[in-house]
């Protein structure tokens, strides 16, 4: 059924849409078109732009290892303390950026909490290393996935699990070839929503793992030292981090949620 | 009134606006502390400013240029000093101690004028340091350092000062340091002026003077 809104919330959500979208046609326009090519072809954005991709990569891949059990658990497994646990670790969804930088200084630090004994373990993320990066941005970026994908399975129809272990699946086989498929759409939601926060991810990943070009400089720390001394430049890197992620949103909502 | 003043001044101006307040009862001062570059953004997009005190010369001259202020006057100047942590248990000494591979420094970003400033400095002493990160302000610098992730590095004589005893210092010749010039201007758009005007006259001789030198600022040269 096809119906026209009420004027008013037409016009509420135009200005939702204008709020939006104004601040990034103020961006387009300012957008040196001619030096686009020349600035991202530039040794520094392009080394900045390879080492945002593979971080922001490495922590969708350590938010989905850690995080979908965690959301299965979630879902499915009552314990005292539930609540309790979904809160704390969806925090950092509004703890500024800034402070959970901090946050992770004083626990993977020389001298935090974990830090002190184990700094200098090879693969340990202690600040000013790119493991320290992926870590920061897993930190901000992992809430996203994990209350996505409860969302998921808390709404799937368990009777199909319930079927499948009348039929005699064990437990594994029922996730992958009757659980997976079902949730397949929240999750990719989820790790979508996820990669896109930890691409854009500034505060944290400054605070705790630095800013050395070719090993913790991301791109919105690059743009964020090129606006003091370029920002013509710093608009047209904006450009690129923002083209990804529309491209990202835009694909994989029409792939997944295509129904919706 | 407001004051846009870069966040270097932060201490030194609030202690000042107690004192002008217990001379002043009926002025009403507000300050917005933010790094020198983006207090030159704001400025240019219409924010509301009577007096803005910038941390280097260059961020105060776009603003000459697009006519928005007043001729400037320095106001102050600062040097440069080694952080490090308290006690100094690495026994930095001096300049050329910043490129000992068991040192972990951080420096500012040359985007910065702290860190424009620290790099001349060790440029002419022909020291080659690998930092660990070039920050983006010097308060994160000091955070580095306080929270023991670094082990040195070059920020204002006023940050230490102002950071407690959870820093040392380790001091920088006269004649290898560089020396941060603050210039001070009335907005052009300003509907006060003349409370513009006391303000910048005090920071020369008045409370602000008095309140910047005893947090480690000098006096222009």
């Amino acid at each position: 059924m096809k119906r026209r809104p009420p004027t008013a919330v037409a016009i509420m959500a135009a200005l939702a849409v204008a709020m939006v979208a104004l601040p990034l046609v103020g961006l387009l326009l300012r957008t040196p078109w001619p030096d686009l090519g020349p600035v991202l072809a530039s040794p520094d954005v392009r080394q900045a732009l390879v080492l945002s991709a593979e971080c922001s990569v490495g922590a969708l891949g350590v938010s989905v290892v850690l995080g979908v059990p965690l959301a299965w658990i979630l879902a499915r497994v009552s314990f005292p303390g539930r609540s309790l646990v979904r809160a704390l670790v969806t925090l950092p969804m509004v703890l500024p950026p800034v402070v959970g930088g901090v946050a992770l200084l004083f626990a993977f630090g020389r001298r935090g909490l974990v830090g002190q004994y184990l700094a200098g373990v090879p693969g340990f993320p202690s600040p000013f290393t790119t493991g320290a990066v992926v870590l920061a941005e897993a930190f901000v970026a992992m809430p996203f996935l994990v209350i996505t994908a409860e969302a998921g399975l808390r709404q799937m129809d368990q009777r199909f699990e319930e079927a499948a272990a009348t039929l005699g699946a064990g437990p594994w086989r029922r996730f992958w070839t009757v659980t997976l498929p079902l949730v397949a759409p929240s999750l990719a939601a989820g790790a979508t929503l996820c990669w896109a926060r930890a691409l854009g991810e500034f505060g944290a990943t400054i605070t705790f793992a630095g800013n050395l070009p070719g090993r913790t400089q991301t791109t919105p720390t690059a743009i964020y030292v090129l606006l003091e001394s370029n920002p013509e430049h710093a608009v047209a890197v904006s450009l690129v981090l923002l083209t990804v992620s529309l491209a990202a949103l835009i694909g994989l909502r029409q792939r997944w949620l295509g129904a919706l | 009134m407001t004051v846009f003043a870069a966040a270097s001044l932060t201490e030194a101006f609030t202690d000042d606006r107690t004192k002008l307040a217990a001379v002043n009862p009926g002025l009403s001062l507000t300050f917005s502390f933010a790094g020198s570059q983006q207090l030159v953004a704001q400025i240019e997009s219409g924010a509301p400013a009577d007096v803005v005190a910038t941390a280097d010369e260059p961020s105060m001259g776009k603003l000459v240029a697009a006519n928005l202020v007043d001729t400037p006057r320095d106001f102050a100047t600062n040097l440069l000093e080694i952080v490090v942590a308290p006690g100094n248990p690495k026994g930095v000494r001096g300049l050329s101690d910043l490129s000992r591979a068991d040192l972990k420094v951080v420096l500012e970003d040359p985007s910065v004028p702290a860190g424009k400033y620290g790099r001349q400095a060790l440029d002419r002493q022909g020291v080659k340091v690998n930092p660990v990160s070039l920050e983006l302000d010097v308060k994160s610098e000091l955070v580095k350092v306080e929270t023991g992730e670094a082990d040195a590095g070059i920020v204002y004589v006023t940050d230490i000062r102002s950071a407690g005893g959870k820093v040392s210092g380790v001091a920088i010749p006269g004649d290898q340091n560089v020396v941060a010039r603050y210039p001070v201007a009335v907005v052009r758009g300003t509907t006060k002026r003349e409370l513009a005007q006391a303000f910048v006259q005090q920071l020369y001789s008045g409370p602000g003077r008095q309140a910047l030198l005893a947090r480690g600022f000098l006096a222009p040269r």
